[in-house]
């Protein structure tokens, strides 16, 4: 099963609601899948520092220990917002490549979760309403944000196989399906560059629409041709930095439903999801035909 | 009237009283409020009964019906009327996937569109919806009648039995077996009593009709053996 959940936000007056609107509508969605539950919010960004989201089950001292060799090897101002076992880092943009590569050699234990400007996901084995509450997502603001509760088919239940994955910059994408073609096509990803951590099918189908995005397409366009080069089923909701977008296999077997106000786009696996937003009772609600791209744009 | 409110009282104790209904209920009228999308509202009913539901239903809403009468002022999602034995179920807004699939009997109409695989293996229910309906639809239908007064998505009626599928507006695709058939005054006849029950305000002789071509391995005698 797995419940998805997608919010953007057209009217600013909404954006310090976002983290509570979306907890809401993930934790109507708990029983579609128990096993983990994420979220990514984009929040408010500073031109010239990236936010690097970091997770680590021994968080205290993985986190003062990557803190202290950073500001040694990097030599850059660093300061963390530390939310249980994440922690987000703002560094200077010039600086995420030295950073992510420390990371990479020397703090086998941490996991990056997300990387940019405005995004910030947290994921955990559990409950949505528990990781909700561990990374106090009701008190976070932004502009757009989606979430995911899992029932785990493809790969094993643990904080790297929870959604939503993000394989490129300011970019995330949840899944609800399971795609068949996702072996050769992690090889094909690999081959041209992409980064793959998990075997999880989802995490292939983000690492896809980051390698299309790199070579020049829009959103939009990466989405579209995903109808061609996925083979399995899925609903996906994707975020980009300032982007939102959603499509569904030609079969669409996946349960999904969207509403459209003036104040904000919302989607949901099911009805129940949507029910407790402003205004829904005046909402144009829809179900996303299949093999058609849904887009918005700040 | 009983007024049941689904925000204070669960949807379990609903659907146990809906059930233990008889015929010389004195209760004859119910009305569901603050559905919220919740799932299997109403469901397994057995009685002459009439139910109104104030607001959207989620999965299953009606399933497995026999004789009530299910309005619902608002969309359903998956599996709307699913397996539904007898009675009536009216749908003021859209229906998500398989609504009205399995169908033995009775009426389901949806006001507005019907998505994926509306009626599929239907059994002898008669579907009737003002709106369009979405891919896969009437999918190894069996009987029954299926009415269409929009468009409809591709293969349409794929590997059909003796369901009757009238369609108004254009058929994307047609699925495997299924065809045009000829519209003949016990169609018109058939259709016309089902357009008016369905409080559609058209004509029977707007429609075309489609069927089975019974080409189908299944259809040929020579392989009777097999099953």
């Amino acid at each position: 099963m797995c419940g998805i959940v997608g919010l953007f936000l057209k009217d600013q007056k909404l954006h310090p609601d976002l983290g509570s609107m979306l907890t809401t509508m993930l934790i109507t969605m708990t029983n579609r899948g128990p096993d983990s539950a994420g979220i990514a919010i984009y929040g408010p960004g500073c031109e010239d520092k990236c936010k690097l989201t970091i997770q680590s089950d021994n968080p205290s001292n993985d986190f003062k220990s990557l803190v202290d060799n950073l500001k040694k090897t990097i030599g850059c101002d660093v300061s963390v917002v530390k939310k249980d076992t994440h922690a987000v880092l703002y560094l200077p943009t010039v600086s995420i490549g030295a950073a992510k590569e420390q990371i990479a050699k020397r703090h086998k234990s941490i996991r990056v979760m997300s990387c940019g400007n405005s995004i910030e996901i947290y994921k955990e084995v559990g409950l949505p309403s528990d990781v909700a509450r561990r990374f106090q997502i009701e008190t976070m603001t932004g502009s757009h944000g989606v979430g995911h509760t899992r029932m785990a088919t493809e790969s094993e239940v643990n904080t790297m196989g929870a959604h939503p994955f993000s394989t490129g910059d300011d970019q995330c994408l949840v899944h609800n399906g399971s795609l068949s073609n996702h072996n050769r096509l992690r090889l094909n990803l690999v081959r041209n560059g992409a980064k793959i951590e998990t075997n999880n099918d989802s995490e292939v189908a983000a690492a896809y629409l980051t390698l299309q995005m790199q070579q020049g397409s829009t959103l939009d366009e990466a989405l579209r041709s995903s109808l061609v080069d996925l083979d399995g089923f899925f609903t996906f909701v994707v975020g980009t930095k300032y982007g939102f977008g959603v499509v569904r296999d030609p079969i669409a077997c996946k349960p999904a439903v969207m509403a459209e106000t003036n104040q904000y786009v919302a989607f949901g696996s099911e009805y129940r999801a949507l029910v407790n937003l402003p205004q829904i009772d005046n909402a144009r609600v829809w179900e996303p035909e299949p093999a058609t791209v849904y887009f918005w744009k700040h | 009237m009983r007024i049941f409110d689904l925000e204070t009282e669960s949807l379990r104790t609903l659907n146990k009283m809906l059930q233990a209904k008889v015929h010389d209920t004195n209760q004859a009228h119910w009305q569901i409020e603050n559905p919220k999308g919740g799932h299997a509202i109403a469901v397994g009913l057995d009685a002459f009964i009439e139910v109104t539901v104030i607001g959207s239903a989620g999965y299953y809403c009606g399933g497995m019906n026999k004789k009530a009468t299910i309005n619902v002022q608002g969309s359903v999602g998956p599996g709307v009327a699913e397996n539904m034995m007898s009675g009536k179920i009216v749908v003021e807004g859209d229906a998500s996937q398989y609504a009205g699939a399995t169908g033995n009997g009775g009426m389901l109409v949806i006001k507005g569109n019907a998505s994926s695989r509306c009626g599929i293996s239907m059994k002898g229910i008669d579907i009737v919806v003002h709106g369009n309906i979405g891919h896969m639809s009437a999918f190894m239908a069996q009987s029954g009648n299926l009415v269409v007064l929009g468009n409809v998505g591709d293969a349409f009626g794929d590997s059909l039995y003796e369901a009757r599928l009238f369609v108004r507006g254009e058929v994307k695709s047609l699925g495997t077996d299924c065809i045009k058939k000829e519209m003949r005054p016990e169609h018109l006849a058939i259709l016309q009593r089902l357009l008016e029950e369905a409080g559609a305000n058209c004509r029977a002789e707007e429609f075309t009709r489609y069927g089975s071509a019974r080409k189908l391995y299944n259809f040929n005698v020579d392989n009777a053996s097999a099953y």
